[in-house]
């Protein structure tokens, strides 16, 4: 292989395929989302320098399968014209996924713009023991599966409640999904058990009488989800984090700490187990 | 009691043709007139005030008799 072709594979998004001197190109997709200027380039590209088709990746990314290195450079120039860029391989923070948030009727987060800015900041930055996965979903439905992620972020509600509209129906006390509110029709009276409660906003938006309204949103964490070979689900490190400036500092305090205490070729989840996730809680605390 | 204009009975409809059919019926109906729907428990109460709601029709009432939900919904 010439000096070339090693800078380029480095430089990542580049996979290998069986044959001599074919690659299957990964793409930067935050979230799944691409514009339709974007797929009418990626299909003439396809059509010219690969064999007419494209993948869709687990984690909501496109690659261009069967494409000759030698075209690799006018590939590149191409997507460039769309705003389209290489995607990440190795021991890299990864693609972001992401649900449709906001334009879901459940979201509770602009899973969109926080997958953006989380991207921009993020994407590719390696150093440390092995790849890292972020995934933000828009609410506890999970959908984006945030427990599968090295970092999940999910969307989550507060709420408050306004007794004077309450007609004790007891509609919320039959959809929540976790039992968390009782309501005494006869004495009317309303029992939430804050403990119980999974933010999930369902009785703010099905209550009648908008009894129950949103204070706040904000987001849960999850830490050290993994698949491959022994998956192992993520766990929750944070109920409700109010700010995305914490969401943030979470995240980097998340990487130093893998950088810091991972061994080599370790997962998050393996340093976690390791070193203990009450250790990593106060270290990002 | 609360008079209503119209009613509909989706007793055995799934989602979402229970919401789409209250749709329909509220389409056809004039604003400020009250449509009472009759709904399952579990996943039509789940569903089906909750995206009313969101139309921006108003929820005036809901009630649980046995297993089952009776709505009253002010059309927009
Ligand atoms: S996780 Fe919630 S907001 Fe996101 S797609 Fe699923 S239901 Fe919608
Ligand atoms: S759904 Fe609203 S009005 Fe009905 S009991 Fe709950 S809070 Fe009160
Ligand atoms: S936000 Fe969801 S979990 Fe919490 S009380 Fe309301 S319906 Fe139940």
């Amino acid at each position: 292989m010439t000096e070339y072709n090693i800078k380029e594979l480095k430089s990542g998004g580049l996979m290998k395929q069986k044959e001599k001197d074919i690659f299957s190109l990964r793409l930067r997709i935050v979230g799944g989302f691409v514009k339709s200027e974007q797929l009418i380039k990626l299909s003439e590209i396809a059509n010219k320098f690969g064999e007419g088709y494209i993948h869709l990746t687990t984690r909501q990314g496109i690659e261009i399968p069967n494409v000759n290195i030698k075209d690799f450079e006018t590939v590149k120039k191409e997507l460039a014209g769309v705003e389209l860029q290489m995607g990440a391989c190795g021991q890299r923070v990864r693609t972001v996924t992401a649900c449709q948030g906001k334009e879901c009727s459940h979201g509770l987060i602009d899973c969109l713009l926080l997958a953006k800015e989380v991207d921009k900041k993020y994407f590719g930055i390696g150093g440390h023991p092995h790849k890292f996965k972020i995934g933000i979903t828009g609410c506890p439905n999970a959908c984006i599966k945030p427990q599968e992620n090295d970092l999940g972020i999910m969307g989550r509600l507060k709420k408050r409640f306004v007794k004077e509209n309450c007609n004790y129906c007891g509609l919320c006390a039959e959809i929540c999904p976790v039992g968390a509110i009782e309501v005494d029709r006869d004495s009317e009276k309303i029992l939430f058990d804050a403990d119980k409660c999974i933010g999930c906003g369902d009785c703010v938006y099905s209550c009648p009488t908008d009894a129950w309204r949103k204070r706040q949103e904000g987001y849960a964490i999850f830490v050290g989800g993994k698949m491959g070979k022994f998956p192992k689900l993520g766990v929750k490190v944070f109920d409700f984090i109010e700010t995305k400036e914490r969401v943030f500092e979470i995240i980097d305090k998340t990487l130093e700490f893998y950088k810091k205490f991972g061994n080599k070729g370790e997962r998050f989840r393996e340093t976690l187990d390791r070193v203990g996730v009450e250790k990593y809680k106060n270290k990002v605390s | 009691m609360t008079d209503y204009n119209d009613s509909l009975d989706l007793t055995g409809i799934a989602c979402p043709n229970n919401f789409v059919r209250t749709k329909l019926k509220l389409e056809e109906m004039e604003p400020g007139q009250i449509l009472e729907v009759i709904l399952d428990d579990g996943e039509p109460i789940r569903n089906v005030p909750r995206a009313v709601k969101e139309d921006g029709h108003e929820i005036l009432k809901a009630e649980k008799i046995d297993n089952k939900w009776k709505i009253l919904i002010k059309k927009a």
